[in-house]
């Protein structure tokens, strides 16, 4: 669980051969969180599936620092993408244990219920994920987070189909995850409210500015 | 291995509660199996000499139906994104994958072949034998169609390229399978255990295959 920085040295991103992100190098130290800004096209999800390893780097790497010394960081990610990862004929409770025990190798109901909880979802528990709304369907993605616990979150456009009351039931769970000594990459065009503990990080198309 | 026991009891489940799936390939099954001897005629001694390779083709056909969903569903809803960031390596997933899909999808059709057997006259002492061919061939077939599955993820019309690639490969199986039913003598020990040895070669090296085509679908 322990990941005390994540840095991209030198990384370029690629997707379909074209470079996307060029040589961008930044440092986010445990309990930090770097947001990822930019329009359309910048590379945010590039950048964010790049690092968890789905895309092979053009150059440059990621370098994981845990407690067992420096790495690719596999096996510390969460990704949250454009999709939420759930089942439609599974209820919503069954859909988040089933990530617990995958991710954690035990099924730990309090676990689970505290992080249905957290979203809002705790009444649903029963109900099958088929039936939740667009925002109750993200909130159940989301609520994997919490159900198993890894370091490093990457988060591409979570607060997608997420009401004001649920935005900030998501910054909260940020903020707890980096209070716990986590770290979170978040792509958003919103204004999450982390405090301090925030960078902002600008990609443009074709070029990237630390701010 | 807590990981790969989760996603295959999730797979089952969820099979179980679709159900459409397992309805269509013993849909399929049966009906194949009984509108051919309607193409063949009232000849009750050819059906019955026919019948091992009548069966054995019929059940491949239908156990390829489902097959494009294997990871299909997990890619479209974004599960495999998940997946592949888990404690199990690719090779796991797709073993895992395989088979769930032998235990929902072979399983049931072995169950139902002496019924089948029943409708092309076929002589009971050979139900055990071909049920034998069945149990221990089938197991390598829902590996291939797993590496198969993988290989065509992500194409666009995907689930009709599936059957042209893979059909080819189950030659050997089918072989072996219908061939442990000739007759002749020792034909039944030394053809299965070729059709073990094919299976067995399937369930090893399928998942790695199946494991590079995955991460390729992730990029």
């Amino acid at each position: 669980m322990a990941v005390s920085s994540l840095a991209a040295e030198g990384l370029a991103c690629q997707r379909g051969g074209r470079i996307v992100v060029p040589a961008l190098s930044f440092k986010v130290e445990a309990g930090s969180a770097l947001i990822l800004r930019g329009p359309n096209g910048a590379g945010k999800t590039t950048l964010l599936r790049t690092i968890a390893g789905y895309l092979p780097a053009e150059s440059g790497r990621v370098a994981v620092t845990d407690d067992k010394g420096q790495g690719t960081g596999e096996g510390h990610f969460h990704y949250i993408g454009h999709t939420n990862g759930i089942k439609p004929r599974l209820t919503v409770i069954e859909n988040v244990s089933f990530w617990q025990s995958f991710y954690s190798g035990a099924e730990d109901v309090e676990a689970a219920e505290n992080a249905l909880e957290a979203f809002d979802l705790l009444d649903l528990a029963e109900y099958r994920a088929g039936h939740l709304s667009q925002g109750q369907a993200r909130r159940l993605g989301l609520a994997r987070l919490l159900a198993a616990k890894r370091a490093v979150w990457l988060l591409d456009e979570p607060s997608v189909s997420l009401d004001t009351a649920s935005t900030r039931r998501l910054e909260t769970a940020i903020r707890d995850h980096l209070a716990q000594g986590g770290i979170a990459l978040v792509s958003t065009h919103l204004d999450l409210a982390l405090g301090d503990a925030a960078t902002v990080l600008e990609l443009k198309p074709g070029r990237a500015f630390a701010a | 291995m807590n990981a790969f026991l989760a996603l295959l009891t999730r797979d089952l489940t969820l099979a179980l509660r679709q159900g459409s799936a397992i309805g269509t390939a013993l849909g399929f099954y049966l009906i194949a199996v009984s509108i051919i001897p309607l193409g063949l005629g009232p000849d009750l001694a050819l059906l019955s000499r026919i019948a091992p390779g009548i069966l054995w083709i019929s059940f491949l056909l239908s156990a390829v139906l489902s097959v494009d969903a294997l990871f299909q569903e997990d890619r479209d809803d974004g599960s495999l994104d998940a997946l592949a960031i888990g404690p199990l390596p690719a090779e796991l997933i797709a073993t895992s994958k395989s088979l769930a899909h032998w235990l929902t999808t072979c399983v049931p059709l072995i169950v139902v072949t002496p019924l089948a057997g029943l409708l092309l006259n076929m002589e009971l002492d050979a139900v055990p034998k071909l049920l034998a061919t069945l149990a221990v061939g089938t197991l390598g077939i829902s590996f291939v169609a797993g590496a198969g599955a993988a290989l065509t993820l992500g194409l666009r019309r995907g689930a009709l390229l599936l059957p042209l690639l893979i059909l080819p490969l189950f030659a050997p199986f089918l072989i072996f399978g219908v061939g442990a039913l000739s007759g002749a003598a020792g034909a039944f020990s030394q053809s299965i255990l070729l059709l073990g040895a094919l299976s067995l070669f399937s369930v090893a090296a399928m998942p790695f295959a199946a494991a590079l085509a995955l991460r390729l679908s992730l990029e």
